[in-house]
């Protein structure tokens, strides 16, 4: 594996949610997670709509105050001092590109905007000159400069969002669910720019998508979330041919496959029952109520992260 | 067999008749001429654009041109006028008892003397009233103390109601709380009775230097100003306070944020210009609802002090005459309805051309 560039230590984000009147009991979105991310590598991290998965990449990028845990960038602790510096290396990319670029700014002033918060240009010119370069890396033409986000359709809306992290030359972006409001064919063209960009400029990925499918061809290695915890890393083409964990194998099976004769030959495992409130998580491992194998240990104590060999983490008993 | 004949055109066909072009027509463009099809779409600023939108809009051009028309008029009649809002009418030094309750455009038995015998005297375009004033420099007046008030009483609402609707709103959570059941206090307040009170009060407590404007506004007026800026914020306030509460849930100011834009800047240049539209709206209409306000308290008496005209006060003056000098009631009112609808129709134009969304 090489350098690692992203370290996450045991990150916890909880938010206090009102019950009764004063009383406020904290909902675990995201429950004691670790994972490192190397320089130039991409993990994927996918899991059902509610299991955490943006909260964790807003908690990474402190766009939330974490309960707990830390970050660490570069071998660097981020801290809310350091913070304002560390944008400047780590990038978001959003899951909605029509309600996350500003409708009164015009593409140039959306790309530009991180390069003046930082003081990058020192002159209207060179600022000019490197949107438009931004612009040609995103695939935009320089005519498109001076309109306004609305102008556009949902690709191109989704590379000036692109085009605005990269305007600070991040070494880590997270990208949010960024394919997953665009169709099909878009999907396709917005997702080989990811990869191209990453070709040439070496950026690392933490890529959160709920299709496994893209995850799996975009990712070295995968994470799956449930309920605010994770549950599976492996590299990507292990986990997808050998699921170890109950949920990562149901997740699998759900994944269309454009063979008839496979289709209908293999097993579906479909779930029982909806995903738990995470107000009301299970005690011990959150997945045991709609899990297959579920035993009385189970339900007693949470199973942590072990090594199942090459780099193949699982939360289960069982398996 | 017979000889085929050429194919008859059947005059609906909608099939192109090829022996009408020539083999130039088919020629692939040029570089150059593919050119001119490349439509570039002019590159204008945010307000530029909007300011474009508005002056298509016919309704808000015609209340342009309304406003524009009864601003010049009260600025340049005054200067045009030989009469005076508080003159009483004399001819060559004499008091023209004869020259009360004139319709327009007639002259009193002295004055029309006066012109018979060669002098020249400038006709009473809105006639005269009860005290032997020219009606039309009074109305000027009057419009002049209505855009005046109305002006002044919607920046001290917008400026007021912007700093503390924006603040309650970014800021959120317990500060939010308090400072809106500060505003809930305000707004049970009864305004009318505020301003009653306060003018006692000030009536009291101010005493200005003769001569100045405030002076001759009447403390009446001054404590309209003060309640304005007291009590008619809140609503102001609300209304950003919602703004910017819904505003800041949107994606882009996670956005900036993750970019390292700091409140200050995420404020200005995202939440603000995003509210702009409202702002706009609810100041283009707070400006006739301070002229109602104005009118109201004058036509009930407590309005600008005498001899000071205001649209409100002449309209109540004319109350007495009504049935033998209606013209009197229907200046100020028809000023007052123009004004306020204007106004009004600018607003709705404002908002129609700043809003990118509404974007043909």
């Amino acid at each position: 594996m090489s350098e690692t560039l992203v370290d996450v230590r045991n990150l916890k984000q909880y938010f206090p949610v009102k019950v009764g009147i004063a009383r406020t009991i904290p909902l675990k979105a995201v429950d004691d997670i670790s994972f490192t991310i190397g320089r130039g590598e991409t993990l994927g991290l996918v899991g059902e709509s509610g299991c955490g998965k943006t909260t964790a990449g807003r908690s990474i990028l402190r766009l939330y105050k974490p309960t707990g845990g830390e970050v660490y960038f570069n071998g660097e602790l981020v801290t809310d001092k350091n913070i304002t510096h560390m944008r400047k290396k780590m990038q978001m990319v959003f899951q909605d590109p029509y309600s996350s670029l500003d409708p009164r700014m015009t593409v140039e002033d959306i790309i530009g905007e991180p390069l003046d918060v930082h003081k990058l240009c020192s002159n209207r010119k060179e600022r000019h000159e490197r949107i438009l370069e931004l612009m040609e890396t995103v695939g935009l033409n320089a005519e498109h400069a001076t309109r306004y986000a609305h102008e556009f359709s949902g690709g191109q809306r989704q590379r000036i969002g692109i085009a605005r992290a990269l305007a600070v030359k991040p070494d880590f972006i997270v990208c949010d669910e960024p394919v997953s409001a665009l169709d099909v064919s878009i999907q396709a063209q917005i997702i080989n720019m990811f990869e191209e960009l990453q070709d040439k400029l070496g950026v690392a990925y933490l890529f959160i998508a709920h299709d496994l499918l893209v995850v799996h061809h975009i990712s070295k290695r995968i994470a799956v979330m449930y309920l605010g915890k994770i549950v599976e890393i492996a590299d990507a083409d292990e986990l997808n041919e050998h699921p170890i964990h109950p949920y990562t194998e149901s997740l699998l099976s759900a994944v269309p496959i454009p063979d008839p004769d496979i289709t209908r030959a293999r097993q579906r495992i479909i779930l029982e029952g909806d995903v738990p409130s995470p107000l009301k998580r299970p005690s011990g491992c959150p997945f045991r109520t709609r899990c297959r194998y579920a035993t009385p240990q189970c339900a007693e104590e949470c199973p942590d992260l072990s090594d199942r060999g090459g780099n193949h983490l699982v939360a289960c008993w069982v398996k | 067999m017979e000889e085929q004949k050429p194919l008859k055109k059947n005059p609906l066909s909608m099939q192109l008749d090829l022996s009408k072009f020539s083999e130039e027509t088919f020629k692939a463009a040029t570089d150059e001429e593919k050119r001119q099809q490349d439509v570039m779409g002019e590159s204008t600023t945010f307000f530029k654009d909007g300011m474009r939108k508005l002056f298509k809009n016919p309704l808000a051009v015609m209340s342009i041109v309304v406003i524009v028309l009864i601003l010049l008029i009260i600025t340049f009649a005054p200067m045009i006028v030989p009469y005076k809002y508080e003159e009483i009418l004399s001819v060559n030094g004499v008091r023209d008892k004869g020259a009360k309750n004139l319709a327009p455009f007639k002259y009193s038995q002295l004055e029309q003397e006066y012109i018979d015998n060669g002098g020249s005297r400038f006709p009473h375009l809105f006639g005269t009233d009860e005290q032997c004033r020219d009606y039309f420099i009074r109305v000027v007046y009057g419009t002049r103390i209505s855009f005046f008030i109305g002006f002044f009483a919607s920046i001290i609402v917008l400026i007021i109601g912007m700093l503390y609707g924006s603040i309650s709103g970014y800021l959120g959570g317990k500060v939010d709380l308090v400072m809106m059941r500060i505003v809930d206090i305000i707004y049970s307040l009864p305004d009318m009775l505020m301003i009653i009170l306060l003018s006692v009060v000030l009536n009291e407590v101010l005493k200005f230097s003769s001569g100045s404007l405030l002076a001759k506004l009447g403390t009446n007026m001054v404590s309209l100003f003060i309640v304005f800026g007291l009590l008619y914020w809140v609503g102001m306030a609300r209304l950003i306070r919602g703004q910017i509460l819904s505003i800041k849930e949107n994606e882009y100011i996670l956005a900036a944020k993750s970019i390292g834009t700091k409140p200050g800047r995420i404020i200005r240049k995202h939440i603000l210009p995003n509210c702009l539209s409202v702002i706009i709206i609810s100041t283009a209409l707070q400006i006739p609802s301070a002229i109602f306000t104005e009118s109201f308290l004058s036509f009930v008496g407590i309005g600008v002090k005498a001899p000071m005209p205001s649209l409100g006060s002449l309209a109540n003056a004319a109350r007495e005459g009504l049935q033998s000098y209606p013209y009197k009631l229907i200046f100020p009112a028809i000023v007052i309805c123009l004004i306020v609808l204007s106004l009004n129709l600018l607003g709705d134009g404002l908002r129609d051309a700043f809003d990118p969304k509404l974007k043909r």
